[in-house]
C-alpha cells in the first residue's frame, strides 16, 4: 500500500518555462535505467549540468535556496510529450512531491497521481502569484483535503478528480480496486464476444 | 435511447464497462501494444504478485532500443542496451505474450508494425506505454498512450480507468498540393490553430476533403501527430481506403464498421478548420513542434509568434537569428525514420527527390520496420538511397527517440522527418528540424533547409 497522500508543505521551486517536456524533464539516455536513488541526478540533468557534469549556476534548480523543497511551481503545459513515467520518478527523487502549473501533459497528470504526486492546475494569474512568493522563500500549503492551496494569507482552490483524491488521500492501490470489478470485466468479456 | 454521437463517442462508449459516480469509466483494452520500456510495469507486477491477465490482447515488439546496424542482441555494444531488449524478451516468454523480436520479419516501430499486421482495426481500443499510440486512430480505432502505472494496471484486469476527453473536431478542407503532405498539415494545423498543449484533454476527430483523400498511410502520420497538439488521440472515420488497406492485410470488413462514424446532428466541444490547398512544405525552427513555419517564410520574429519568450530561447538554442530564410540554413544530418513518417510511401516519396542526386551530409534511413525495409528493397527503393548516400538501416524508433545508440552529436543540425523537436531530443544539444520525408531529402542534396517543390 502506498502512503497517503494528505497535504505538501515546505517552500517552493519556480520553475517559470512553459512548455517542459518529459525529455527536458529526464532525458532519454537514462531512461533504461532502473528506478533507483539515482533519478535525482537524472532530473532535469541536462538543464542542471553542462556538458561536463558542472551544475549550471544559473538554473533555479541549482539555486541552493530551493534545495530539496518539495513544491515545484512551473507555468503552462507542463510534462508535455512523451509518456514516459519516468519523469514522475525523477521528481520524486528530487523530493517534489507537488507541481503546481497552469496546465499540464495529459498523461503525466495521469502518471503523477498514479504515483502519488500532486499536480494541482490554477488560472495562470495564480500559478503567477505562487511562483513570485517561492521566488521570496514563502513556504506554502497544498492541503489535498481541502483542495486549496495556501500561500501568503491566500487561498486559491483547486480540483483533483474525485477517485484519484481518495486513492492519494487514502493510499489506496487502484490496481486493487479494479479488481473488485472483476466480475463485470468477466460479464463484459461474455457479452462481447471478448471471453 | 442514445442520441446522435461522434465516432469518437461511439468506440468509447462500446468499450465502457461501468462508469462510477465520478465520471472514470473503466474500458476495455481490446489491444496492448508493448515494446522494452516496459520493464517498470513488468517490474510492477512482480512485486504485486500478479499476472497477466489476458496474454492474448498483449502483442510486443523491441523497437526503442533496437540497433539499427544489426538483428542481434549480441551485436550490441552497450551493456545497457542489449540488457533492456534481453529483459523485455525475458517478460514475453515469462508471460507467454506474442512478440516480435529483433530477427522477427515482423519487428518495427510498434505504431508502424500494428497498422501492417493487421492488428490494429477500427473500433478496437488500443493502448500501448507510448504517447504515439494515437497513430492507430488513423484505422477508426481509438487508441492512446499510458504510462508505466497504467501498463501494469491493462496487464493485470485488461482494463483503463479513464476520465471522457471532450472532442474535437478538426476539418482540413481543400486538397493538399503534392509534394506537401500529411506531415505538413499536422505541423501547420499545431502551429496555426492549435498549439502545443491546445487539443489537451481532447480526442481529435479528423474530418475534411484532405483527410479522405488520403491514404491510410498519410491518415497514420496525421494521428501520429495528434499527441503533439495535446491530444488524447486522433481518430479518422473507417472508409473505403480504410477497407482496401485492410484487405490487402487479409482483414475483412466487418459490417458494425460501417456505423464507424460521426452522426450527422452530434455536437463537437471544441473545433477548428485549415483550408490546405495553398499549404506550402512546413519546416520546424524552434524547440516545440508549434514552432513551424511555411518554407518560404523562414525563421520568424520572435514577436510575431504564439509565445514570444519561448520563441526567443528556442532560437537561442536553435542558433539561429530571427528572420533568416531557410535556405540560409545549413544542415549537419539527415534522418528519416520514426512512427511518423518511415512508411513505404515516405520512403518512396523520399527516393523520388533522391533519384540521381548525391547527398551533401551525413543521412540515414531507418524504415518503420523489416517489412517495409524489403518492400522497399522489393522496388530498389535502397538502391535510390545508397546511391544518393544514404545509409539504410534497419528499423527502429533509432534517432526520432536516440535511446539505441543512434544519436546526433552537441550542435548538430538534423533535419528529421520526427516528431519532436524538444531539446536534447536527438541527442544531446542536438538542433532538429521536422519536416516531411520529401523536406527531408532535400535538405539532403542540399545540405540546407530547402523548398522540397524545387525538386519534384
Amino acid at each position: 500500500m502506498p502512503d497517503p497522500l494528505v497535504q505538501v508543505s515546505g517552500k517552493a521551486v519556480p520553475l517559470a518555462l512553459a512548455n517542459v517536456d518529459t525529455d527536458q524533464i529526464i532525458p532519454a539516455r537514462f531512461l533504461k535505467r532502473p528506478r533507483d536513488a539515482r533519478y535525482a541526478t537524472y532530473a532535469f540533468h541536462d538543464l542542471r549540468f553542462d556538458e561536463h557534469g558542472a551544475p549550471r549556476p544559473d538554473f533555479v534548480l541549482n539555486d541552493p535556496r530551493f534545495a530539496g523543497v518539495p513544491i515545484m511551481v512551473a507555468d503552462r503545459n507542463f510534462g508535455v510529450g512523451s509518456s514516459r513515467e519516468a519523469a514522475v520518478y525523477a521528481l520524486a527523487a528530487l523530493g517534489i512531491s507537488c507541481v503546481i502549473a497552469e496546465s499540464f501533459g495529459d498523461i503525466f497528470f495521469s502518471n503523477a497521481l498514479k504515483n502519488f504526486l500532486l499536480p494541482v492546475r490554477l488560472p495562470p494569474e495564480t500559478v503567477g502569484e505562487l511562483r513570485a512568493l517561492a521566488e521570496a522563500g514563502v513556504p506554502m500549503t497544498v492541503d489535498l483535503e481541502r483542495q486549496v492551496v495556501r500561500a501568503g494569507n491566500r487561498e486559491h482552490p483547486f480540483t483533483i478528480p474525485a477517485f484519484a483524491r481518495t486513492c492519494l488521500l487514502e493510499g489506496l492501490d487502484e490496481i486493487g480496486i479494479t479488481e473488485k470489478h472483476l466480475p463485470e470485466i468477466e460479464a463484459f468479456e461474455a457479452a462481447t464476444g471478448r471471453a | 435511447m442514445l442520441g446522435p454521437r461522434t465516432l469518437f463517442a461511439k468506440v468509447f462508449d462500446a468499450h465502457t464497462i461501468l462508469t462510477r459516480d465520478d465520471g472514470q469509466a473503466l474500458l476495455y483494452v481490446d489491444l496492448h501494444l508493448c515494446h522494452e520500456g516496459s520493464f517498470h510495469a513488468f517490474n510492477a507486477l512482480r512485486a504485486a504478485g500478479r499476472k497477466v491477465r489476458r496474454p492474448d490482447r498483449t502483442i510486443g515488439v523491441a523497437d526503442h532500443y533496437a540497433p539499427t546496424d544489426a538483428r542481434s542482441t549480441a551485436a550490441i555494444g552497450n551493456d545497457e542496451i542489449r540488457g533492456i531488449i534481453e529483459t523485455f524478451r525475458t517478460n514475453m516468454r515469462a508471460n507467454a505474450l506474442r512478440h516480435f523480436d529483433l530477427d522477427d520479419p515482423r519487428q518495427g516501430i510498434v505504431h508502424v508494425v500494428g497498422p501492417e499486421q493487421g492488428l490494429t482495426r477500427p473500433g478496437m481500443l488500443i493502448v500501448c506505454g507510448d504517447s504515439h499510440t494515437s497513430t492507430h486512430g488513423a484505422l477508426g480505432a481509438l487508441a492512446f498512450g499510458i504510462g508505466a502505472s497504467e501498463v501494469a494496471h491493462v496487464l493485470a484486469t485488461q482494463a483503463l480507468w479513464q476520465a471522457r476527453p471532450k472532442v474535437m473536431r478538426v476539418e482540413l478542407s481543400g486538397l493538399l498540393a503534392p509534394p506537401v503532405t500529411a506531415k505538413d498539415a499536422a505541423l501547420a494545423l499545431i502551429a496555426r490553430k492549435i498549439g502545443t498543449g491546445g487539443a489537451a484533454g481532447h480526442a481529435i476527430e479528423f474530418v475534411g476533403e484532405a483527410v479522405s483523400a488520403m491514404s491510410v498511410e498519410q491518415r497514420l502520420t496525421l494521428c501520429n501527430m495528434a499527441i503533439e497538439a495535446g491530444a488524447r488521440c486522433g481518430m479518422v472515420a473507417p472508409d473505403a481506403t480504410t477497407r482496401a488497406y485492410l484487405a490487402e492485410r487479409g482483414v475483412a470488413w466487418q459490417a458494425a464498421w460501417d456505423a464507424l462514424v460521426t452522426d450527422d446532428s452530434a455536437t463537437f466541444d471544441a473545433g477548428t478548420a485549415l483550408d490546405v490547398s495553398e499549404l506550402p512544405p512546413m519546416i520546424t525552427w524552434g524547440t516545440s513542434p508549434e514552432e513551424a513555419a511555411p518554407v518560404n517564410e523562414g525563421v520568424p520574429q520572435p514577436d510575431a509568434t504564439r509565445d514570444p519568450a519561448a520563441a526567443r530561447r528556442s532560437l537561442d538554442y536553435m542558433g539561429l537569428a530571427a528572420g533568416t530564410p531557410f535556405a540560409d540554413v545549413t544542415v549537419d544530418r539527415v534522418f528519416i525514420g520514426s512512427c511518423t513518417n518511415s512508411r513505404i510511401e515516405d520512403l518512396r516519396a523520399a527516393a523520388a527527390v533522391l533519384r540521381g542526386r548525391k547527398a551533401r551530409v551525413s543521412a540515414m534511413v531507418s524504415p518503420g520496420s523489416t517489412g517495409v525495409k524489403r518492400q522497399a528493397e522489393r522496388e530498389g527503393l535502397d538502391r535510390l538511397f545508397i546511391e544518393a548516400g544514404f545509409a539504410w538501416r534497419e528499423s527502429g524508433c533509432s534517432l526520432c527517440v536516440a535511446m539505441n545508440g543512434d544519436v546526433a552529436a552537441p550542435g548538430e543540425r538534423v533535419a528529421s522527418t520526427s516528431n519532436r523537436n524538444f531539446p536534447g531530443r536527438q541527442g544531446r544539444l542536438a538542433r532538429t528540424h521536422l519536416m516531411s520525408p520529401a523536406s527531408a531529402a532535400a535538405a539532403a542534396i542540399t545540405g540546407r533547409l530547402a523548398d522540397v517543390r524545387e525538386f519534384a
